[in-house]
């Protein structure tokens, strides 16, 4: 059993920052790398990223939106309450090294799996300037540690309400006007990604993208989250999480990840009634 | 006159009651009902207890198949089980799941004739008595030898090494990727074929001789092979099965209701998605259903299907009925529950809509051309025979290849091209000094008992280098 030692509520209660005792991951885990969690034995096996984790401790941090069954039952679960199974770490760490000057781009949720990258690759010596959105102020997250992670950041909101009004494609499109930037880093909506990668291919600088695609096991054994990068088939779970955002099909992962809407909106429903939640 | 009459009845071999098709496609329970002790006692005592019997070697772990089927005839159902525990740890299993007619049944001198002994359905049944009505007497274990042994995987092969292994003493603790223990028996063969409960008593079986089970661990990602080494480990075995999904890599193979085999029957049988919504994961439902190959697992996806309440499964196969690698009953029971077979036939391409779901799949006619590389008909093109067919659903059933999570990480355990590992055929012993492996990350997909004879080998050879240090 994973054990809940701390919680927190972000973006008015709708993102949940957990801190689970799991010493093993927490020991091996490295940035960019993922946990699979499942809250009980009915329960679904869910992929988070890594937000933070520390060895000492022997815990690491995970943060995600509420948005079906799921994550609705693992925000109801308490500071003491414990995970069924976490399992991990899974997936290809980030490839931090020095480079010069690396941009993070990070919006809504997106924000807490760039934090730990971010502050990779600035303690491994590069010039960091991080972008991190929301649609509005209520869902920014991890602004402190951000800024604390980066030598410059930019805050914007699509409706203005905090930071800079409009995407974080246009702060980015500024940087990439007035500095040489080496690598940008982009996590966050498929397509936040998606618009970053086509931007920064005009400008031909590389950029890692992470995705989150369904899948069970994570070990490259179901073939579920299956992606199309360069037009050949990769399994996020083995070879990514993070891919080549300028060879990434978003369109295709986009589609696959609505493979379930249907079932997560009514099974959302029905846990609401029993539970008396929203 | 009544004596010859009586003869000829002692002669048939005893059925096993089912549950009827056209109700079992219908539900996830076991189809075959089982013997009574008088049925098995019946069909023990048509056994001709050969002196030289051939059903032994037919049997990949050797079981003595007269000595139990003896002592079956007898009512002596607690000595027969115990006659097959020297043997193999997984009965229950091997009964419902082996294909006996490549096998001990057919091997059996009763079938030149007529029809072999039900050896199968008499090891089932042993098995199911004892966990029903049995003693719950756990088998013998020689002294603590102080030696520990850490398995990768907990499907058969590892299973029966850890069974092994703990009757010579040793301290055995398997490392399983999933959250649940038992493998390609729990993720892969469903529930109406072999119950989930049953695997599970298995292993608490061998959990009460002393197993140490330790789930959510992926070898190669939480915990590396040296690492267990480190932690105090002697001795590693490695049966990770071949968990690597292959696909037809055709056009639109991306589509929403393409799935392979692994993460259909995983979302199925592991994650228990049949009781959606009461269990949280969800699986696409077909109504006109199309699984791609004719194996074992090919079967198990389409009955599956049927079950999630297609009104129409076609079992799609590029070959002939005669190259179908299933096993015979499990041909027999999707065809009587109402499977379609379009043989010699082979998927072009998916097709879908502006949703990205799959709404069908260009096929093509195939004809049986020259013998292959494996002894098969090698099927060939019929130019121009293009045709459509409509599906919602489409299971990928063409076989699994090596997953390399592993033995990327141990570059030391040497693979072949493929990704297998390389091993002894006769100890398992891999390139790396105290590392034996078996099962299908060496065979490339098998069975369940070629799986087990493979971990019955290496368990005798990692005694044999713990107890005399070679």
């Amino acid at each position: 059993m994973f054990k809940i030692i701390k919680r927190e509520e972000h973006a008015d209660g709708t993102v949940i920052e957990n801190v689970i005792d799991a010493p093993l991951i927490a020991s091996k885990g490295r940035p960019g790398q993922f946990v699979i969690l499942k809250a009980d034995e009915e329960g679904e096996r869910i992929p988070l990223t890594i937000s933070d984790l520390d060895a000492e401790k022997g815990t690491i941090t995970v943060v995600y939106m509420v948005v079906g069954k799921s994550t609705a039952k693992f925000r109801d679960m308490s500071v003491g309450d414990a995970y069924q199974d976490v399992i991990g770490p899974l997936g290809r760490p980030t490839h931090i090294e020095k480079l010069g000057t690396v941009v993070c781009v990070g919006g809504g949720t997106g924000v807490a799996v760039l934090f730990p990258i971010t502050r990779g690759f600035k303690n491994a010596g590069n010039k960091v300037i991080s972008i991190t959105g929301a649609r509005t102020k209520e869902l920014l997250i991890l602004e402190d540690k951000m800024r604390a992670a980066s030598d410059t950041l930019h805050v914007c909101t699509d409706d203005g309400s905090y930071g800079r009004k409009g995407f974080v494609t246009e702060v980015l499109k500024d940087v990439m006007e007035s500095e040489k930037v080496d690598l940008v880093v982009a996590i966050g909506p498929v397509p936040m990604m998606k618009f970053v990668s086509k931007l920064t291919k005009e400008y031909n600088v590389k950029t890692l993208v992470s995705l989150n695609p369904i899948m069970i096991d994570g070990t490259g054994m179901c073939g579920g989250c299956r992606v199309s990068v360069g037009g050949k088939t990769k399994f996020a779970c083995v070879d990514g999480p993070e891919f080549d955002g300028h060879q990434v099909d978003f369109d295709a992962l986009m589609q696959r990840l609505a493979a379930y809407t249907e079932e997560e909106r009514a099974a959302h429903d029905e846990y609401c009634r029993i539970t008396g939640t929203k | 006159m009544t004596e010859k009459k009586d003869k000829k009845e002692k002669a048939v071999r005893q059925p096993m009651a089912e549950q009827a098709a056209d109700v079992r496609r219908h539900n996830f329970e076991e189809v075959p009902l089982g013997y009574t002790p008088e049925a098995a006692m019946a069909e023990a005592s048509r056994c001709m207890q050969c002196k030289k019997p051939a059903c032994v070697p037919g049997c990949p772990v050797s079981i003595d198949i007269p000595g139990f089927i003896a002592m079956v005839a007898k009512g002596d159902f607690n000595g027969a089980i115990r006659k097959i525990w020297e043997k193999s740890s997984l009965p229950a299993v091997c009964g419902r799941v082996c294909p006996q007619e490549v096998q001990c049944e057919g091997k059996c001198i009763m079938g030149r004739k007529g029809e072999p002994i039900a050896v199968g359905n008499l090891e089932r049944f042993v098995a199911d008595y004892e966990r029903e009505k049995g003693e719950g007497a756990v088998p013998e274990k020689a002294a603590s030898t102080g030696k520990k042994i850490a398995i990768v995987g907990s499907g058969p092969s590892g299973l029966t090494v850890a069974g092994d292994l703990l009757l010579k003493g040793h301290d055995v603790t398997i490392f399983e990727a999933f959250h649940k223990a038992g493998g390609v028996l729990v993720y892969g063969i469903p529930e109406f074929r072999l119950p989930k409960a049953i695997v599970a008593e298995e292993v608490a079986v061998m959990e009460k001789m002393g197993l140490k089970i330790v789930c959510n661990a992926v070898v190669g990602r939480t915990v590396s092979v040296d690492e267990l080494f480190e932690q105090g480990f002697d001795a590693v075995y490695i049966g990770v099965g071949a968990g690597l999904p292959t696909f037809l890599n055709i056009e639109g193979e991306q589509l929403i209701g393409i799935y392979s085999a692994n993460e259909y029957l995983t979302r199925a049988n592991l994650m228990k998605a049949y009781l959606f919504p009461r269990y949280d994961t969800p699986i696409v439902k077909g109504k006109d259903v199309v699984v791609l190959g004719a194996g074992n697992v090919a079967m198990d996806s389409a009955r599956t299907a049927l079950r999630l309440g297609a009104d129409r499964v076609r079992i799609v196969y590029r070959r002939s009925r005669n190259e179908m690698p299933a096993r015979a009953a499990e041909i027999h029971h999707a065809e009587e529950e109402g499977v379609e077979f379009f043989l010699l036939t082979a998927p072009l391409k998916f097709i879908g809509n502006e949703k990205g779901r799959l709404t069908g799949m260009e096929c093509l006619k195939m004809e049986l051309g020259e013998p292959d590389a494996s002894g098969r008909r090698r099927p060939v093109p019929i130019e121009g025979s293009e045709f459509l067919m409509d599906c919602d659903l489409a299971v990928i059933a063409v076989g699994a290849g090596a997953n390399p999570l592993l033995t990327q990480e141990c570059p030391d355990i040497h693979v072949n091209k493929w990704g297998y590992i390389e091993a002894d055929p006769e100890t398992g012993k891999t390139t790396k000094k105290g590392v034996w492996a078996g099962g299908d990350i060496v065979t490339g997909q098998a069975t369940v008992i070629i799986a087990m004879g493979a971990g019955r080998d290496s368990a005798d050879s990692i005694h044999k280098y713990l107890t005399w240090g070679w």
